[in-house]
């Protein structure tokens, strides 16, 4: 397995690669693009289509963006349970630590004119999408500084110029919506796809299947993604499902069983899904994945699963392990230029918090702005 | 018949500010036209979908039966053939999927024309309506818009019961976010529902399915592609200077009849088509009120939480000293619609009870009993 030496020059990459490296051997973090191929955890399971290889082409540059990006994710959902536990965020937080394979493997196949759309578990998936740390906690924090100005909070982020059309709070709904960017997409012949991520428990919603036969019949470019963290809130899946083979669900639509804690199959998964949808309508993706937090800030996660069955996928399934693991293995940086990577992501994390936490709130004003684009704003009361 | 209207629609016509008008109204070609043509509803509707579809490539329209079968209500008769099936699209019986898609596609940039067959079953896609398109650009803070027009007919029509008859006007009018339009005069239809099309927000567009018949006259203006009535004003249909008759809808007509009767008794009644359900046009109507001291509210739904409370509160609020007398609201009967002729006549508001209304504010009459 000889890798090559050479160090990339993307520089926000980089780490400062003398002192660190200094003490150990010295060669410079590998950020190479030479291919490598790794094989995919398990197998996929089809419904109804030809799964995709299991070897999946990356590269060690990519590995440790995989690497950083979800380190950064993991360390702001944490990041976010202290603030929402300091009062500082305030009403609905859903965390999605844990999850994190699903948004970056999806971020590595795609573009950003290719749409993605979500429920409310949505930090995540906005990073992925280009959000900055800033913009997030000043959204949570509900200061102007946050993406949506601090007038949307947790459940609606969005970034439109990057594909990313939120952020929805009531379960189900996203997956229609989807379905329409989809229909915008082929109706403006655009070679662009969307994909609508929604949960087990949503998986039971009729609008999923209403808009699911439509979008069967009109051909549209578009993937349903199941991110089956195996509890619809408190609710487990066995208990709200009748078949909880989310990616059978859809009968004539034929769909894919990913592991969802491997950010290299769900990659793999969403560049065949990309390509299959082009051709020939939607396809289904159950993302088999699991969140460490409760389905929310108020709900401690521990009353529906035991303690062992959360530190037992922590210790086999969590998906930085398994980039670490595969990075270690494969030599592309040692355990002190991850764990550098890792303080690094944690000092930039807490810069966008302090930044945050002193940043203004909305002018009054801003109560009465964005309710219409034209014209009369709202009506006023005499109070 | 509608030959004060026919006068109103001219004038109206050639002073409200089209919103997209490039062509100057040439006024005095046009001045011997003005009851030269009439136009059913349907057909303004139609008219007006075809030139907004021809004028801008992103409108499509999307519903049960709109295509191949020409409209439920023939509304959209000869879209399908002209713009063909990727912009008129017939959709399966799912409206929570359709309206979804239809405002996730207006989320992208598209301008979709989402058809109700009634909006009885627009509670089955409410969610999207409220959730979805409503609130996104206030949630975003202007990120999303969503330039979509929810359209169907609303309220009674004749004899389909209680499922099939409701007002959806005042639980749609609550929102903000949402712009509520209902059209009477086939003037109305053409010039707001060019007005949704074109609007950045979205829409919630009520007709009516008795009215879709009824002809009016229409100007060489109105009949002009780049017609449309602004949003959020409403017309003085019949001026008077006794008591004020606010009504929407079918209801303008009813009021126009009682102001015909009312007048024959010597009294002068001032009837305002709202047009605009949100923004309500409290401007014109409070204005109204201050000049006759007396109002009276008509609508077609229920009572309770309905437009003619929200008028009420309205006037009460800004023009509290002006009133001789107290508001009378006209509304249909607080039931669900009965099936037999008789009751659904007695559940929905009549010329009489508008004529009675008024008269009870000018106290000619001394009876406060209820309306049936």
């Amino acid at each position: 397995m000889a890798l090559s030496h050479l160090s990339s020059t993307r520089s926000n990459r980089l780490l400062r690669p003398l002192a660190a490296a200094a003490s150990s051997l010295c060669r410079p973090i590998s950020t190479s693009t030479e291919p490598l191929v790794i094989e995919t955890s398990i197998p996929f399971t089809p419904h109804k289509c030809e799964p995709p290889s299991r070897s999946v082409e990356t590269n060690p540059q990519e590995l440790l963006t995989f690497f950083r990006d979800m380190a950064t994710m993991r360390r702001m959902e944490i990041a976010a349970d202290s603030l929402y536990k300091a009062k500082l965020i305030r009403g609905f937080c859903h965390l999605y630590d844990g999850q994190e394979a699903v948004c970056v493997g999806m971020e590595a196949s795609i573009n950003k004119k290719d749409c993605i759309i979500t429920a409310y578990r949505d930090h995540c998936t906005f990073l992925g999408r280009g959000g900055t740390l800033l913009e997030i906690f000043s959204e949570l924090m509900g200061r102007q500084g946050g993406c949506s100005k601090g007038k949307g909070g947790s459940m609606h982020f969005y970034k439109k110029e990057s594909g990313f059309y939120g952020g929805h709070g009531i379960v189900g709904a996203q997956v229609p919506l989807g379905c329409g960017l989809a229909f915008a997409q082929k109706y403006n012949k655009d070679e662009n796809v969307t994909f609508a991520l929604y949960g087990d428990g949503a998986a039971n919603q009729g609008q999923l299947f209403e808009a699911l036969n439509i979008s069967a019949l009109w051909d549209l470019p578009i993937i349903l993604v199941c991110e089956n963290n195996h509890y619809g809130m408190g609710t487990a899946e066995w208990r709200a499902a009748k078949s909880p083979s989310y990616y059978k669900r859809g009968d004539y639509v034929p769909g894919l069983k990913v592991d969802g804690m491997d950010v290299l199959a769900v990659k793999q998964a969403c560049k065949f899904a990309k390509e299959h949808v082009l051709k020939n309508g939607p396809i289904i993706l159950e993302m088999d994945t699991y969140r460490y937090h409760g389905h929310s800030m108020s709900d401690p996660g521990s009353t529906y699963r035991t303690r062992d069955e959360i530190s037992g996928v922590r210790q086999e399934r969590d998906p930085i392990e398994r980039v670490r693991k595969l990075v270690l293995g494969h030599d592309l940086a040692t355990e002190k230029e991850l764990k550098d990577i890792e303080k690094e992501i944690r000092k930039e994390v807490d810069e966008a918090i302090a930044k945050a936490k002193v940043s203004p709130m909305p002018e009054p004003s801003e109560l009465f702005t964005n309710v219409y684009v034209k014209g009369f704003g709202t009506e006023v009361f005499h109070s | 018949m509608w030959g004060i209207v026919g006068q109103r629609v001219f004038r109206h016509g050639s002073s409200a500010m089209s919103l997209q008008g490039t062509r100057p109204a040439i006024l005095a070609s046009r001045s011997f036209s003005s009851a030269a043509k009439e136009m059913t509803v349907r057909d303004a509707l139609n008219s007006a979908i075809d030139e907004e579809m021809s004028a801008d490539p992103k409108v499509f329209l999307m519903g049960e039966e709109v295509g191949e079968y020409q409209g439920a209500y023939k509304i959209t008769k000869g879209l399908l053939e002209k713009y063909g099936p990727d912009r008129v699209l017939d959709t399966p019986i799912t409206e929570a999927g359709f309206t979804g898609i239809g405002v996730g596609a207006a989320y992208h940039g598209l301008k979709p024309i989402i058809e109700f067959m009634t909006f009885n079953f627009s509670m089955q896609a409410i969610d999207h309506i409220i959730n979805s398109a409503a609130k996104s650009n206030y949630m975003s803070a202007g990120q999303i818009s969503v330039p979509i027009v929810f359209r169907g007919p609303n309220g009674a029509a004749a004899g389909v019961g209680a499922q099939h008859s409701q007002c959806y006007a005042s639980w749609f009018a609550s929102c903000p976010g949402l712009k509520v339009l209902a059209p009477y005069s086939s003037e109305d239809a053409r010039g707001l529902m060019k007005a949704a099309i074109r609007d950045p927000d979205p829409v919630v567009f009520l007709e009516n399915e008795l009215l879709y018949g009824e002809s009016f006259p229409v100007s060489a203006e109105v009949l002009d592609s780049s017609f449309s009535l602004p949003i959020g004003k409403a017309k003085i249909e019949r001026e008077g200077k006794d008591v004020t008759i606010t009504a929407f809808s079918k209801m303008v007509g009813y009021a126009l009849k009682a102001a015909e009767i009312l007048s024959k008794e010597g009294i002068s009644a001032e009837v305002i088509n709202l047009r605009s359900i949100r923004p309500l046009d409290r401007a014109t109507i409070n204005n109204s009120v201050r000049k006759t001291n007396r109002l009276v509210t008509v609508e077609e739904g229920f009572p309770q939480h309905g437009i003619g409370a929200e008028i009420c509160a309205s006037v009460v609020e800004d023009s509290f000293e002006y009133l001789d007398a107290a508001i009378e609201r006209i509304a249909g009967a607080d039931v669900p619609m009965p099936y037999a002729a008789n009751l659904e006549r007695l559940a929905v508001p009549q010329v009489e009870d508008i004529v009675r209304a008024a008269k009870r504010t000018c106290y000619r009459s001394s009876s406060l009993a209820a309306t049936a």
